[in-house]
């Protein structure tokens, strides 16, 4: 089976347009600055204003909470244990996403980790960040 | 006023050779049967699952049914619940006098659960369904991860809820798995997402029910003692797994609250408690969401097996979705076992003098929840 992929629509296009441009891009709201994660089109789901803008995110973020992944699924299967991980942006949101180059048994809540794109699909992939 | 008046499964564990509309039709037929009642009195219907779309049309044209209330609500396994709830307004309001609820699965002979999905992934599931989270486990297992760093929580009191369930299926004769286990059994099964051990996860079974609620008026001519619905609530907090606002809060925290507040009851009052086991840590979250500990302190709640039978907070005495069956959305089971603890027809796993009890379905991962609080008439 095919690994899923992302499918680009009006809303999501910027963003992996900007992963494979090497960035991580997310929403800001022009009324009240939260920053929005996954991105919403227009509508801020914290104040409910229209209005958000594009900006590009440093990529660094802390683990909020992982697993690591044994039963995969079976597009997955070949790959597994792995570490899928939320990460808290230091912008504020979290997202979801994997931890490449880690031992499972070294990972833990509150470790720091950057950006990494890579793949294919071209995915935002993390990795530890020193200090 | 409205009366739970028939509950009933329909076939469990592996059933090959029937569809799930065979089975939940057979379930509503005997759920009718014990309220005195037939498909021609069913004037109110609910249900969700199968193939998703417009459940209570599915099943209305396989039964026969021109209901004058259709509510096919898809919260995922809280939905039944939830739906019993509805069924209360509607009858408060007059809408309908005799609701059916129903709800079938075939998907353990069908090949097991969905775990994920390959090619291309539209909306926001393609922020999380590319990363190969195993769903639903893996998105538990990140709740795990979480109140094991804030609270720590252990796998060995995740275990005790397994152990603790596996005792009350040993006394249940439809349970699927009654084999004894111990907390180093829970903990030396295989990791499937962790840290959430394989003995963590509920079965996978084909299996469903039906719940028959009635009015006041024709809760007068059952045969069997009305269970009365005294209050009841729902909410959901986000889809994705990402989005959950605090992965140690479930959205019972608020269905509990109202719940709780509409019927008068208090917690301690609660004779038994039916939470949707869909995994160990769901348990944990639920206890702690419905306030029946503070947060971080469900570990410590349900050491040395007090939710087992015996124990002095008796809770998910069918053995649960862990162990008595687990068909894809669980929340109906809750309504049946409590509707039979409180008409004291459970046997050798009677909770004795059993008279309030309160039931929480959770749907999603950790997304929706919805509690009822059910008492004998």
């Amino acid at each position: 089976m095919d690994k899923p992929y992302p499918e680009p629509d009006p809303t999501t296009q910027h963003f992996w347009d900007a992963v494979a441009a090497g960035r991580l891009d997310i929403q800001r709201c022009r009324t009240c600055g939260e920053h929005v994660f996954y991105p919403r089109g227009s509508i801020c789901p914290h104040c409910g204003s229209l209005g958000l803008d594009w900006v590009t995110a440093s990529g660094r973020g802390v683990v909020h909470s992982f697993t690591v992944v044994h039963r995969a699924p079976p597009e997955f299967a070949g790959e597994a244990p792995y570490v899928v991980a939320l990460i808290d942006l230091e912008e504020g949101p979290r997202m979801m996403s994997r931890l490449l180059g880690v031992d499972p048994a070294g990972v833990a809540v509150g470790m720091p980790v950057e950006l990494s794109i890579g793949g294919d699909p071209l995915l935002p992939y993390f990795v530890t960040r020193r200090s | 006023m409205a009366a739970v008046g028939g509950v009933a499964e329909s076939d469990l564990g592996i059933v090959p050779d029937k569809t799930y509309l065979q089975m939940m039709a057979e379930a509503s037929h005997e759920a009718l049967g014990e309220a005195g009642l037939t498909f021609k009195d069913v004037d109110g219907l609910f249900s969700a699952g199968g193939d998703d779309y417009a459940a209570t049309m599915r099943l209305a044209e396989y039964l026969g049914i021109r209901p004058d209330l259709t509510d096919s609500t898809n919260i995922g396994g809280a939905s039944f619940v939830a739906h019993a709830g509805h069924a209360r307004t509607a009858i408060a309001e007059g809408r309908c006098q005799v609701a059916l609820i129903a709800y079938a699965s075939t998907q353990r002979s069908q090949g097991g659960r969905q775990l994920g999905r390959g090619g291309g992934v539209r909306g926001p599931a393609q922020f999380e369904q590319v990363w190969g989270l195993p769903l639903p486990v893996g998105a538990y297992a990140l709740a795990a991860t979480r109140h094991m760093h804030q609270y720590g929580t252990t796998s060995e009191q995740l275990a005790e809820v397994a152990v603790a369930t596996r005792r009350w299926a040993q006394l249940n004769p439809k349970a699927y798995m009654r084999d004894p286990t111990t907390i180093e059994d829970v903990l030396q099964s295989r990791w499937i997402s962790e840290p959430l051990h394989l003995l963590d996860c509920c079965l996978v079974t084909d299996g469903g029910g039906a719940v028959v609620v009635v009015s006041a008026e024709r809760a007068r001519d059952l045969p069997k003692p009305p269970v009365w619905i005294l209050g009841h609530g729902e909410s959901h907090t986000h889809l994705g797994i990402s989005s959950m606002p605090d992965l140690t809060v479930t959205p019972a925290r608020w269905s509990g609250t109202d719940a709780l507040a509409m019927s008068g009851v208090r917690r301690e009052d609660l004779d038994l408690v039916e939470l949707y086991d869909s995994f160990t840590i769901t348990v944990l979250l639920t206890l702690e969401a419905l306030g029946f500990c503070k947060p971080g302190e469900s570990g410590d709640f349900v050491r040395g097996g007090r939710t087992g039978p015996g124990g002095d907070f008796p809770m998910n005495t069918n053995g649960g979705g862990l162990s008595y069956c687990h068909p894809g959305m669980y929340g109906i089971f809750t309504l049946i076992e409590a509707t039979r603890q409180l008409r004291g027809e459970c046997g050798e796993r009677q909770v004795p003098d059993a008279k309030l009890a309160l039931c929480n379905g959770t749907g999603g991962v950790l997304s929706s929840a919805a509690t009822v609080v059910l008492g004998r008439g």
